[in-house]
């Protein structure tokens, strides 16, 4: 601005030091920036984080057992769950009482459900005893305790007290235990029996299966996004739509597509037997197993590999292709050293693409699957819809969430999350 | 122009390549007949023999190639009726093309001059892969078109649909698709939710869009993950979470709350695609319109909302193919009054297959091709406004 | 509890404020049902008369499969949208144990039969639950290719463990119900003692034990429509599935394939009423019930579709079927001859070790 020295600091147009004009500049556009995005920001927080918060908040809570049987929670506080012996009577009167609210409440079965989820048989001990505590008199009608085992059996095992007693908090980590294949046992944290572990089989299925997924996900993008990227635009722009076609394709349609494709008397079969390369009596098991979810799911997650790879590899210059050869490479040093360097942005953005989306997968794994092929989000969605142990199914959600929280991080660090492009 | 001299090939080196393909559609052909060494030898015999033959007589291609096809077809109709006749049909035209392209060299006509046959054979090969990964890509799609006109309410190829008998093909399924109300309620619902769902998110998306792509952004990366997001948490997740949280606040079960949860869903492609075309954005244009005098209301819409236009109808088309095709939402989020295609197509396949949601899915490409072919126009067109050459 | 209290109201206050919620109910009923075939039968049957008598619009939603838990959630928010559920029994006693339905008095609640027999006496031992209002009698039964099997079409439910006289795949349900119970009974378990022997744990390896002897050549289904489906593509030679499913593939579809009745899960299927109805709207639901469960109405369904009807005043009523005129009494899960040995399964003993025995049956499907 001034062509003399100056000793003060440098001023604006409006005589204010140039450094804070500056700064309050900076800071309006920051502010600018911020008004823009903050409705949006606030939508999806509320239309979408909020609720993806409150669902994992309910793979802890267990409110419902205080809440509802709050004289017995005070009570079993004395007792040994290690004595092997059933409490005494006062545990059994608290019992009575608060059984009696919640049974007018009719939310007794609904406290049976939960523990039943920990220790089998205690929802219909519930539902036995809410029915007629309903009629008794707390004041008068004691003692309970032969009442209370004469309606169930299952009052006298120390076994189903030990479950109310730990299940007792407003919080519990025993959701996340079972999703861990583990359980409470009397001494703390144990694995559960061999033949109920599941989930860690699952997990362990889900992220082996996604990165097959991805893997041939990539065997076939890379040529043809090559191929995309190197004919002229007219031709590459009509491939395109080859790619983008089944894209914007029903998923239930494609998966119901493949059923009729893969089954063993299918279309890919039949064409087979009819060639003579497998006879008619082995034909081909295709569906209802892995490989049937990763040729279905292979083909739905294609495109996305293909679009984040094509547009990569169309910012490679050919020349460097070119040069190298030049340069006496041969054609597979040249593409080994020069091109693949340049587009593994491009991989790496449609991998883990991929990778996330296929591990979140449920709906063809479930059409196709049969029993080896399902991922961890249909037993999330079972927990839902079906089973309603809904705590289980969040901490699942919230594990595999994690899961791939983690993957997002790498991708935002490996490739950052504004350079996918879908074409 | 071609940089490369193309003469005729001489008739050993033609006839052999054919006899190699012959030999290796003889084996396929002979095997479904019983003799797979058979099927190569003829196969071999037959195509060698063409190749050698009219490698001599390419100034009569065109003819040639008729008789060829016209051969072929006749040998598939006598030998196995309708289906082997477009069999033959299509290897007939395939046969005669191929042996012409090889006895003119036409193969090498669009390659450098410097390439020896081991890359030329490798860029063809490499073609030919390329080729089956389409088709895979291609092929439920293929599968699904001739099984909506199945005359049977199940998933099958009839004996009668692969001997083409007009019997084994029928509309009625496209005629339940437009006369069952369930259909059509179906359909006037997605035609309802998804509009809407697209304008918010578009709405929204744009604006954040611009906003992130300023230069000074406090917490952009922290921001970008939050409104990126309803992309990456599994869908069966965001599906129980709203499903919880609307109940609670009265939107499950209603239109409003079916548009926000697919308005949430379809941000993310907003946002990508958008920041994507402001990523080129010339920023000195807006700053030429603040000079002559435009305020950043006229500017915006004058000057960048023209410029970045291809940018969000893309973003849109995205948000809305997202509604118009989720399922795991809105079976949860929904109740009967909104229940969308997807949902009826999946009831349709829990409850009672029909191929009904094959014509669904039929019409519904045909509307696809439509709208890529949009897109595919407005690209252009914005490479063409931004003096973009296309690449 | 607060974190949930505070976001509820911020979102609401944020979202649902500017939206009137006033939807007036006065002329207008969501039935919840199964859709397809069997949602069809209720509109030809229940609710087209319904409607044309009372002018009450009926909106069917096809929500059934995820009842239970929507009713849950609809519950803890306050906010009940359903007016009518069709229900399979055990989920009713599931509804009602929760407190999620409403509880029915047969007597002045539904309607007498013709000859006057009383609402309770009529259905008799089906009003399985206080919540529970029977519609339809089904089964989940067996069928098979009848040009797969060759001259010995299978007459006994063990058939599907028969590799050796019955080649190929079979389709079951992926649940451990029913499947466990014909496991036993097929592994020379006498029929009451089916429960006795689940309740322990050697009992449930033996019926998994005898599960794991087929299954490499199971399919595992979940949903109704597949049996038929893979049937007629001949990719199993025999399946479990609903027997309505059945009579369709076979009577209106012409397919070859032919119906096993033996030990077939006897189950109901009805309506309950969800709790928490505004006065209007329970009074128009009670109307609608005590409507749609006379003994015309439901002997008037099994003209579209072969469930039988849950009224013994009903069965001397049905009549042909509605479009191809025949007999639709020999296609009744009730029917004499086709009940000669059914399986009646145990809800009471489900409800308590359905979620342990899930646990094991999954944890066998995933090895």
């Amino acid at each position: 601005m001034s062509d003399t020295t100056q000793t003060g600091p440098v001023l604006a147009a409006d005589g204010t030091p140039l450094k804070r004009s500056l700064a309050r500049a900076l800071r309006m556009q920051k502010i600018r920036a911020l008004m823009l995005i903050a409705p949006l920001l606030l939508f999806v927080l509320l239309t979408f984080i909020l609720p993806i918060a409150d669902m994992l908040f309910r793979s802890v809570e267990n409110s419902i057992v205080p809440d509802n049987l709050p004289r017995t929670v005070v009570a079993l506080q004395d007792w040994d769950a290690n004595s092997g012996e059933i409490p005494d009577e006062a545990v059994f009167t608290a019992l009575a009482a608060d059984l009696k609210i919640a049974a007018e409440a009719k939310i007794h079965t609904r406290i049976g459900s939960r523990l039943n989820y920990e220790k089998p048989g205690i929802s219909s001990l519930f539902r036995k005893a809410g029915r007629r505590v309903k009629k008794w008199d707390i004041e008068a009608d004691g003692p309970f305790t032969e009442q209370f085992i004469k309606i169930g059996k299952g009052w006298g095992d120390p076994e189903v007290w030990r479950t109310i007693k730990t299940y007792s908090g407003t919080y519990t980590n025993g959701y996340f235990l079972n999703a861990a294949d583990m359980q409470k046992g009397p001494d703390g944290a144990e694995w559960r029996p061999e033949n109920e572990q599941i989930y860690f089989t699952l997990f362990k299925r889900t992220m082996f299966m996604s990165l097959v997924i991805t893997v041939s996900c990539i065997v076939l993008a890379y040529p043809v996004a090559w191929i995309l990227a190197n004919l002229p635009a007219r031709t590459a722009n009509l491939l395109m739509i080859l790619v983008l076609l089944p894209f914007w394709t029903s998923l239930l349609v494609r998966t119901s597509a493949w059923k009729v494709m893969l089954q063993q008397q299918g279309v890919i079969n039949e064409v087979l037997v009819w060639l003579g390369l497998v006879a008619d009596d082995s034909r081909l098991q295709l569906i209802n197993n892995q490989t049937g979810t990763i040729i279905a799911m292979t083909h739905i997650l294609l495109p996305f590999m293909i679009l984040p790879m094509y547009s990569v590899m169309q910012t490679i210059n050919p020349t460097y292709l070119r040069a190298a050869k030049s340069l006496g490479a041969t054609n597979w040093t040249a593409f080994w050293w020069v091109y693949i360097p340049q587009s593994v942005p491009g991989i790496g953005a449609g991998s883990i693409l991929v990778f996330i989306l296929s591990i979140g997968y449920y709906i063809t794994p479930e059409l196709v699957g049969g029993t080896k092929g399902v991922f961890i989000s249909n037993r999330i969605a079972f927990h839902i819809s079906t089973s309603l142990n809904w705590g289980l199914a969040a901490a699942l959600g919230t594990i595999l969430l994690a899961v791939v929280l983690l993957l997002y991080w790498a991708y935002d660090k490996i490739v950052g999350i504004d350079n996918v492009k879908l074409g | 122009m071609a940089l490369t001299p193309v003469e005729n090939q001489t008739p050993a080196f033609t006839g052999a390549v054919a006899a190699a393909s012959g030999a290796f559609f003889g084996l396929f052909v002979g095997t479904a007949q019983g003799s797979g060494f058979l099927g190569i030898l003829i196969g071999a015999v037959l195509l060698g023999a063409l190749g050698f033959v009219l490698a001599g007589m390419t100034d009569k291609e065109k003819p040639l190639r008729w008789a060829i096809f016209a051969g072929f077809t006749a040998a598939g109709l006598l030998m196995g009726g309708l289906a082997a006749g477009v069999v033959g049909a299509l290897f007939g035209w395939f046969a005669g093309w191929f042996v012409f392209w090889l006895a003119t060299s036409r193969y090498r006509a669009h390659l450098a001059p410097y390439l020896t046959p081991g890359q030329v054979l490798w860029h063809y090969t490499f073609r030919v892969i390329c080729g089956s990964i389409f088709v895979f890509l291609i092929t439920p799609i293929l599968v699904v078109m001739p099984l909506s006109f199945n005359a049977q309410d199940f998933f099958t190829f009839t004996p009668e649909m692969l001997r083409f008998d007009p019997a084994g093909y029928s509309l009625k399924h496209y005629q339940d698709f437009f006369t069952s109300e369930s259909w059509q309620d179906a359909l006037w619902n997605s035609v309802r939710i998804a509009p809407m769902a697209t304008v918010l998110s578009v709405g929204f998306g744009t604006l954040a869009a611009i906003g992130l792509s300023q230069p000074h952004v406090p917490f952009r990366r922290a921001i970008m993950a939050i409104l990126i997001s309803p992309m990456i948490v599994p869908l069966i997740i965001s599906a129980a979470g709203m499903y919880f949280f609307y109940s609670r606040i009265g939107l499950q079960g209603t239109y409003m709350g079916v548009v926000l949860a697919h308005a949430a869903l379809g941000i993310p492609f907003v946002i990508i695609t958008v920041t994507a075309t402001l990523v080129g954005f010339d920023r000195s244009l807006t700053r030429a319109a603040a000079n002559m005098g435009a305020g950043p209301v006229t500017t915006f819409f004058r000057v960048q909302m023209p410029l970045i236009l291809p940018g969000v109808i893309s973003g849109g088309l995205f948000a809305f193919i997202t509604s118009f095709d989720e399922v795991v939402v809105v079976l949860f989020v929904g109740s009967a009054g909104q229940k969308t295609l997807p949902w009826q197509m999946f009831t349709g396949l829990r409850e009672q297959i029909s191929p009904t949601i094959l014509a669904v899915a039929t019409i519904l490409v045909v509307i696809s091709i439509g709208l890529l072919a949009t897109v595919e126009m407005l690209r252009r067109h914005s490479e063409r406004m931004r003096g973009m050459s296309p690449t | 509890m607060k974190l949930k209290t505070l976001t509820a109201l911020a979102a609401t206050t944020a979202l649902v404020a500017p939206m009137a919620m006033a939807a007036d109910m006065a002329d207008e009923m969501t039935i919840v049902s199964w859709g397809g075939a069997y949602s069809a039968s209720q509109k030809n049957a229940y609710h087209d008369p319904y409607s044309a008598n009372t002018g009450v619009k009926i909106i069917n939603d096809e929500s059934s499969a995820e009842a239970v838990a929507k009713l849950r959630a609809m519950n803890e928010a306050g906010n009940v949208t359903w007016d009518v559920v069709d229900v399979v029994a055990a989920d009713a006693m599931r509804l009602c144990d929760e407190g999620l339905a409403m509880e029915i008095d047969p007597d002045t609640q539904l309607a007498a039969a013709p000859d006057g027999t009383s609402a309770a006496d009529d259905f008799g031992d089906l009003l399985v639950s206080e919540c529970f209002i029977p519609q339809i009698v089904y089964s989940t039964t067996f069928g098979y290719r009848t040009d797969m099997v060759g001259d010995t079409p299978p007459e006994s439910v063990c058939a599907i463990f028969d590799l050796d006289a019955y080649p190929g795949k079979r389709s079951l349900q992926k649940r451990p119900i029913d499947n466990v119970e014909w496991a036993l009974y097929c592994d020379g378990v006498a029929k009451e003692d089916i429960y006795d022997t689940l309740s322990t744990p050697e009992g449930v390896d033996q019926a998994l034990a005898k599960l794991d002897t087929i299954k490499d050549n199971v399919v595992w289904w979940t949903a109704g429509a597949e049996t038929p489906q893979l049937l007629a593509d001949g990719e199993v030679v025999m399946g479990s599935t609903y027997n309505g499913r059945l009579f369709s593939a076979i009577a209106e579809q012409n397919q070859p394939i032919g119906m096993l009745w033996d030990m077939q899960s006897f189950d109901l299927d009805g309506w309950i009423i969800p709790a928490g109805l505004s006065e209007e709207r329970k009074a128009r639901a009670l109307d609608y019930i005590m409507f749609a469960t006379d003994t015309q109405r439901l002997a008037d369904q099994a003209k579209y579709i072969s469930y039988g009807p849950a009224r013994k005043s009903s069965a001397p009523l049905v009549g042909k079927h509605a479009e191809l005129g025949i007999d639709m009494a020999p296609h009744m899960p009730t029917d004499p001859a086709n009940a000669g040995n059914v399986h009646i399964y145990d809800y009471e003993w489900w409800a308590d070790n359905r979620d342990d025995l899930d646990a094991k049956f999954q944890a066998w499907l995933a090895k």
